[in-house]
């Protein structure tokens, strides 16, 4: 491998014609920013953001869901921190704590377990939102609720996986000409099942790490590779990434969670993109199917071309006039790791 | 929010684990890995979901550093 001298000279000379890159996932956004990638590589190499954050895509029916059960005696929602700010149809979660919601804030769903066992005359609803990478944990969680033989916990699913998203991305997007494979989700499902959609779109799937070198080496092999006309997937996170995945969290995915649609806000419904509660733990299940509608969106919010790359997020017309973190229109806004609200603050 | 953290298992205790993250050591669960005492492990949502190797593990407690990710390790961990 080269160093990664030359690796940013390379890239910052390239001169040849456009290359539009996805990274898939919102953590990834997140480090190219912070790392200043762009100004660092041509312009003629642009890097768009993908859907990776769980929470952009999760449309407003979930969180009425969730809403629901939160105004219900006896039940306490719990939610990770990101999904707090939300948007529902008649306001998010965090604006509608004082009227006496039931919400906990949860930083895993372990911690739901243990109050949980602690009161068992209260219903735990779960707002169980995420990729690969948290799904494990939510049925590591629920493991640990059969050993205890826990009645009182309810997860409402809004789990996604990547691999049909980027299916959609590349049947609708051709110009994009190459994936930037999210870190820790590919922990999970390891990095050979990029491997038909290279083959079928005739594209570079490369996993990358979170390091500005890193980040660098995998944009210089996917330029490489378009000039060469390649389409490999490469790992180039072999520390956290195996090939095949963690073999374990697939199987303990699968015992629990099944595939199905799932809406994805900006992309539409997406066949076997879901992941929802196998049968066998029905009593779990606190109604996660067809939780589809979503809020319409101001006319002039665009997050579903944010979503999808179409567009930068400061090429929004509200972008940083009527929509900022504070008051967000777009849920690309809300997130820690929503391409709009990544953009904002590091404009 | 797919982020994970990388820290050292201190101790382990069937599926769970001490871990430290800097001096900050959270019960995390062990079970989709197979870690060893001294091992590192990549922790999201307070379960570790991969077993690391030293060196790549302080170039990312490093770089969350700076990505000011690390300000409240139990907001990820
Ligand atoms: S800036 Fe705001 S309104 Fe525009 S696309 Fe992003 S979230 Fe939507």
């Amino acid at each position: 491998m080269k160093d990664i001298k030359e690796i940013t000279a390379y890239l910052r000379a390239y001169d040849g014609p456009e290359i539009k890159l996805m990274e898939v996932c919102g953590t990834h956004t997140a480090a190219i920013f912070k790392n200043g990638i762009r100004s660092l590589i041509s312009p003629k190499i642009r890097l768009i953001s993908g859907p990776g954050c769980p929470v952009c895509v999760t449309p407003t029916a979930f969180i009425d869901k969730i809403l629901e059960y939160a105004h219900m005696e006896n039940h306490i929602v719990c939610s990770f921190g990101d999904m707090l700010k939300v948007p529902g149809t008649n306001g998010s979660i965090s604006s509608l704590k004082g009227e006496g919601i039931h919400v906990m804030m949860m930083y895993s769903p372990f911690d739901v377990i243990d109050a949980a066992t602690e009161n068992p005359d209260k219903t735990y609803v779960v707002a169980a939102v995420g990729f690969e990478t948290t799904a494990p944990t939510y049925a590591l969680a629920l493991e640990e609720a059969e050993s205890r033989g826990l009645k009182n916990i309810r997860l409402v699913t809004a789990l996604k996986t990547i691999i049909p998203a980027l299916e959609w991305i590349c049947e609708s997007e051709e110009s994009i000409n190459g994936f930037i494979c999210p870190g820790h989700v590919s922990t999970i499902i390891g990095s050979e099942v990029y491997k038909d959609l290279a083959l079928k779109y005739k594209k570079p799937f490369v996993v990358a790490g979170f390091e500005a070198e890193h980040l660098l080496t995998v944009i210089y092999d996917i330029v490489r590779q378009i000039e060469a006309g390649g389409s490999r997937v490469d790992n180039l996170y072999t520390n956290a990434v195996r090939d095949t995945g963690n073999a374990k969290a697939q199987a303990i995915i699968d015992k629990f969670f099944t595939p199905g649609p799932a809406m994805w806000r900006g992309l539409g419904i997406i066949p076997g993109s879901g992941l929802y509660l196998r049968p066998e733990y029905a009593k779990y299940e606190g109604g996660s199917a067809g939780l589809n509608a979503d809020m319409e969106l101001p006319a002039s919010c665009r997050c579903g071309e944010v979503i999808v790359g179409r567009i930068n997020p400061n090429e929004c017309p509200m972008f940083g006039t009527g929509c900022k973190p504070e008051s967000p229109y777009g849920p690309c806004m809300v997130s820690a790791e929503g391409a709009c609200g990544i953009w904002y603050r590091n404009r | 929010m797919c982020v994970a953290i990388p820290g050292r298992v201190l101790s382990i205790n069937g599926t769970r684990a001490q871990v430290d993250f800097k001096g900050n050591v959270v019960s995390v669960n062990i079970g989709i890995v197979d870690p060893k005492v001294d091992d590192y492990v990549l922790v999201h949502a307070g379960c570790a979901i991969e077993v690391m190797n030293k060196a790549r593990a302080d170039e990312l407690i490093q770089l969350f550093e700076e990505l000011d990710e690390l300000d409240d390790i139990k907001e990820i961990g």
